[in-house]
């Protein structure tokens, strides 16, 4: 009796602590590329979907809520493309030429066009000033801040049109048809500046005046 | 520049219509001059995704999204088991849709969510072999059809005009390395496009076959290959 008493605060101890340690093995693989978290994530490695999370989570989001405008069908939708990308296992890899966060990102914003088109709430109207979305270290909330000025200014130097065109495409979910309708332009003009301004869009970042600015800036 | 290939702008910002959209990916299982340029956009459109500038989601979505994980993993753990049962009716969904990868999310969308969620890892696959510039094509002797392989040994069939397999009877997919045959999915072909996932990889000078066997599938193929590749 009095030896299966004095048994038990261990075993709760010991439950309490292998509870805590989640978050601590979430870092240990901070280190690893989102390409390797990825491939964990395929083998069910519950902590390597909490770090990319961490890291992608609050720019999906972001991404997300920017097209539907509303916080639940945002959800919705990264929880989806998380959720696709776990389910998938084995099956599902990035493509090789694509970086692993891209591709998740592709597969939420799939995932919130499709959603804003079937709930018929699109808006061409840029967002309120909203906080950054909080994402992993400080370091990675100043790479995060130093990415959208450098998008940000990439997009501003292109013509007008083109610039209207790609955000009324991405970040509003409408397609080429309607947004030649909205405008009341041909629909060829409309893929022709989609193309050349995402072509343009390419060639800026490409050049990477931001990125190695930012290089500069860390080594 | 006023053929499909000047979709790609809008498919990688995902301006096409459904139909459009699955033209295109039909359209880069053949185009590595496509394939090459929607890398490019790709990352731009990753690039405009993080500057959206929306605001941080609620901490519950990250816990939300772990304890769903949690709770879907029993049902994914045994591999073995995964590919054989539920290959019928995934690839038999993949022929029905028709459309290459993430169109599906399309269909996922009119409530039918549980027969879609397993789909959704095979056309995500579909999607990113058939969208690698590296990817070999292979074409299959005794059909429109062709093998497209990634670096990786993932590989899709492509079909154009397959007939059904008939009323009882499946194609069957089969790896051949070192002279014996593996199981690598069953499907039932749609009339115009079948898309279907190679469920094991394809190493190198292994043929891929398809033979025509009773539905449900079997261990070992009963008869010759219907169409077949070269050793790839």
């Amino acid at each position: 009796m009095q030896s299966v008493i004095s048994c038990a605060p261990p075993l709760v101890r010991f439950a309490v602590r292998s509870e805590r340690a989640q978050p601590m093995r979430t870092r240990d693989f901070a280190h690893l590329s989102d390409e390797a978290l990825v491939a964990l994530v395929a083998r069910h490695e519950e902590s390597a979907l909490a770090e990319l999370y961490d890291r992608i989570g609050g720019i999906a989001y972001g991404l997300a809520f920017r097209v539907l405008r509303d916080e639940s069908l945002a959800e919705d939708a990264v929880q989806e493309a998380f959720l696709a990308l776990w389910r998938s296992a084995a099956a599902t890899f990035v493509p090789e030429r694509a970086k692993a966060s891209t591709w998740l990102l592709t597969l939420v914003h799939r995932r919130a066009v499709d959603l804003v088109r079937r709930e018929g709430r699109r808006r061409a109207e840029p967002l309120e000033a909203a906080p950054e979305p909080a994402v992993g270290s400080a370091a990675d909330s100043a790479w995060l801040r130093l990415e959208r000025e450098r998008v940000q200014g990439a997009l501003r130097q292109l013509p007008d049109q083109q610039r209207e065109t790609i955000e009324l495409a991405y970040y509003g979910g409408f397609t080429q048809s309607e947004i030649a309708g909205r405008l009341g332009e041909p629909l060829g003009t409309i893929k022709s500046r989609m193309f050349s301004g995402l072509s343009r869009l390419r060639d800026l970042l490409d050049e990477g005046a931001g990125e190695e600015a930012w290089t500069r800036s860390t080594s | 520049m006023d053929t499909i290939h000047e979709l790609t702008a809008a498919y990688a910002l995902d301006a096409l219509e459904g139909d459009e959209r699955d033209r295109y990916e039909v359209h880069l299982s053949s185009c590595a001059a496509c394939r090459e340029e929607l890398a490019g956009f790709w990352r731009v459109s990753g690039s405009l995704a993080h500057a959206a500038g929306g605001p941080a989601p609620s901490p519950a979505l990250r816990s939300r999204i772990l304890v769903e994980a949690r709770r879907e993993r029993p049902n994914v753990i045994p591999l073995r088991r995964r590919l054989a049962l539920p290959a019928a009716a995934s690839f038999a969904a993949v022929a029905a849709v028709a459309a290459i990868g993430l169109g599906l999310w399309g269909t996922s969308l009119s409530g039918q969510l549980d027969d879609i969620r397993g789909d959704l890892a095979g056309n995500e696959g579909v999607l990113a072999v058939l969208s690698d510039p590296s990817a070999r094509h292979v074409g299959l002797s005794g059909a429109d059809g062709r093998v497209v392989i990634a670096r990786s040994g993932r590989a899709v069939l492509v079909f154009s005009n397959l007939d059904r397999a008939p009323a009882g009877k499946t194609y069957a997919i089969w790896v051949i390395a070192g002279g014996t045959p593996l199981p690598a999915g069953l499907f039932d072909g749609a009339d115009t496009r079948t898309v279907v996932t190679v469920t094991r990889p394809v190493p190198d000078d292994a043929i891929v076959a398809v033979t025509l066997e009773n539905e449900g599938g079997v261990d070992v193929p009963t008869g010759s290959p219907l169409f077949a590749t070269p050793a790839v």
